[in-house]
């Protein structure tokens, strides 16, 4: 098992430094440079500038230079705000992006588990069709279109939750709501497809042969068949809800990272769009590990041996 | 005379399909006393599993039962509700299934999957559900239970696995098991050894069996009684004697008839395919492939003549009216034996 852990870590290393290089030299590609109103400047201004932020030596120096800062953990400064640290930017706007993508997931997981497997154990009667409906409406109407709907009706009409900023826990659920749909209708679509095909299984008709009742069969046998699929889907859905979204933050005027993350890469603000890109891909290659070490919780068969027994 | 605990009369079942009503079960009446072994022979889609699945009231959503009884004790299983069928199954009828390797849950451990009845119908704490998932686990011979019954499915062999389906089937000692096929699935070594095991836990627990096979070879080791099923009929029932070594119905001959021997040469098959269900045949649902066939076999269908007490069969064969015919060599040479065992036996008497 340790062996097995130090071989993944090792390769999570490798696709960072993978990840790393390409973005760098794709980001290097891109039209335009970092100042706003370069048509105003002067060529000596921009020499200036450029030698400043080290802009002026060639590409693959400022590549090592940009890795050999990394590896010191030191991801530069942002061009956006003066003497602004990457680092700093991210740590003071990652918190709030993140309580809200974890909350909008878990939200949806657990309500599109129920969602699912309601429809699963009812499958081909009205129930299922409104749910498959549900989720098709989940999936489809944008979650600005949501989120504005929540803020209308929720929020002013009612008056049951604040309609923007940032405070309390209060001020997290309509914008976990709008941010949460989206996995809500995936997970249900999952687990009925995983569950119909698992209730039709010989397992679960010896379950009913034992005479469980139909939420003992669905608790205690067919869930837990069903969820690998989902686990597949949960792991990179939750890293990419945790690292901001634009749409959701601006709506609610939350500040988070999601708009950072579009702004920087607006104005061409490299070690900004550096930071975030490897915030991204770390938060992936773990969630990805950390599947994998689900997988054999939840299905002994995939346990690795040496595990096992 | 034995106590009887189960009979079926008249038993009809349908199921609804775009096609139209599949009459899957057509008139089917058994009984099952105590402590004997009923063996319900056929060949695919003779309606044996339909049968059996509705004694534990595990039919398909699209079956419908259009007629008929099934009196358990003196309660008739077709008029209860899920909750009482819930209540039923498991404890006082189990059921073993075909295929042990995806009958088992492949992510629960086999001590809570054995342990799941105990708790279910006896109330039992976990750790005393359990200990007694141990005590089955030895009873039929898994080696090592100790460690083994933290294990999981996969961890386990094909003929071990259908021992711990057994395990669960009869770890509330139920009156009546219901075994589907158990050994279809399993090499033949491991079937024999699946076959003892049945029959040594029958005599340890008291319990009835109603044993679900195409497999001549098998009933003929396990079973007091025989019943022959075909197109959703029953069409000839008796003792294991009976069956195998006086046969009356065309069909029972042609099973029989291909059923390899010490003496056979070569193996004879029954010629076609069974009728379309959707549209069952009017008289004799076998006439169209048996060599026997006379012309009121496909006008009206052969109520059951007796043979002897327990010996009945659907045939018009069995008729006075009708004329003599030699069955098949095989048949005549298994009716001599039958008469010299029943001489033997008259003298004894």
């Amino acid at each position: 098992m340790r062996k097995y852990l130090l071989k993944r870590v090792f390769y999570m290393l490798l696709t960072l430094f993978l990840v790393a290089t390409i973005t760098f030299f794709l980001m290097k590609l891109m039209p335009g440079t970092p100042y706003s109103n370069q048509e105003k400047m002067t060529p000596q201004q921009i020499k200036i500038m450029n030698e400043q932020y080290g802009l002026n030596k060639p590409v693959w120096l400022q590549y090592l230079i940009y890795l050999g800062g990394m590896l010191h953990g030191d991801l530069g400064t942002s061009f956006q705000y003066s003497n602004q640290p990457v680092s700093y930017l991210i740590s003071s706007r990652i918190g709030a992006s993140a309580q809200l993508g974890l909350q909008a997931m878990i939200f949806g997981v657990l309500v599109g588990i129920i969602i699912g497997s309601f429809a699963a154990i009812n499958r081909n009667t009205w129930i299922d069709t409104l749910c498959t409906i549900l989720s098709i409406i989940g999936k489809s109407v944008p979650n600005f279109v949501l989120a504005v709907l929540l803020q209308f009706y929720i929020a002013l009409k009612l008056g049951w939750f604040p309609i923007a900023d940032w405070g309390g826990f209060s001020y997290t659920v309509l914008p976990t709501i709008a941010l949460g749909v989206g996995p809500l209708a995936e997970t249900a679509r999952f687990i009925r497809t995983g569950m119909v095909d698992v209730l039709n299984s010989d397992y679960i008709e010896l379950a009913r042969a034992k005479g469980l009742t139909k939420f003992g069969i669905v608790y205690h046998h067919a869930l837990r068949n069903s969820l690998i699929p989902l686990v597949t889907l949960i792991g990179p859905y939750t890293v990419a809800l945790m690292t901001g979204s634009m749409v959701i933050e601006n709506i609610f005027s939350i500040p988070g990272i999601g708009e950072q993350f579009v702004k920087s890469i607006t104005t061409n603000d490299y070690p900004t769009i550096m930071g975030v890109t490897m915030l991204f891909s770390a938060g992936l290659v773990v969630v990805i590990l950390l599947t994998d070490i689900v997988y054999g919780i939840i299905d002994p068969r995939i346990r690795l041996s040496g595990n096992g027994d | 005379m034995a106590e009887r605990i189960l009979d079926v009369k008249n038993l009809e079942i349908n199921f609804h399909t775009y096609a139209g009503d599949v009459k899957a079960i057509r008139d089917v009446s058994f009984h099952l006393d105590k402590g004997e072994t009923l063996a319900i022979v056929g060949e695919s889609g003779s309606g044996k599993s339909v049968t059996t699945k509705s004694l534990m009231g595990l039919l398909a959503n699209n079956a419908e039962v259009v007629g008929g009884s099934i009196m358990y004790h003196d309660q008739d299983i077709l008029k209860k509700s899920e909750k009482e069928m819930q209540n039923i199954r498991g404890k006082d009828i189990a059921m073993i299934f075909q295929d042990p390797m995806t009958s088992l849950d492949p992510t629960m451990k086999i001590g809570q999957q054995i342990a799941e009845p105990l708790m279910k119908h006896k109330k039992m704490e976990k750790k005393k559900a359990w200990a007694q998932a141990l005590d089955i686990l030895k009873l039929v011979g898994i080696v090592n239970p100790e460690k083994r019954i933290n294990e999981y499915p996969h961890q386990f062999s094909g003929g071990m696995r259908q021992r711990i389906v057994i395990a669960i089937a009869l770890v509330c000692y139920p009156e009546i098991l219901i075994a589907d096929e158990p050994t279809t699935a399993l090499d033949v070594t491991i079937q024999a050894q699946i076959l003892d095991l049945m029959k040594e836990l029958q005599s340890k627990i008291e319990t009835s069996i109603i044993f679900i096979t195409h497999d001549l070879g098998v009933v003929a080791g396990m079973a007091d009684r025989v019943a022959v099923m075909y197109a959703g009929k029953i069409v000839e029932y008796g003792t294991v004697d009976e069956i195998f070594y006086n046969p009356q119905h065309p069909y029972t001959w042609g099973l029989l008839n291909s059923m390899p021997t010490l003496s056979s040469t070569s193996l004879e098959a029954i010629p076609g395919t069974p009728p379309d269900l959707l549209d069952p045949p009017k008289g004799d649902a076998f006439a169209a492939r048996s060599a026997y066939a006379m012309k009121i076999d496909v006008e009206k269908e052969p109520p059951f003549f007796k043979v002897s007490d327990t010996h009945y069969a659907a045939t018009w064969l069995l008729h006075p009216d009708a004329p003599k015919v030699t069955p098949p060599t095989e048949i005549v040479r298994r009716q001599k034996l039958f008469a010299k065992m029943s001489a033997n036996k008259s003298v004894k008497a």
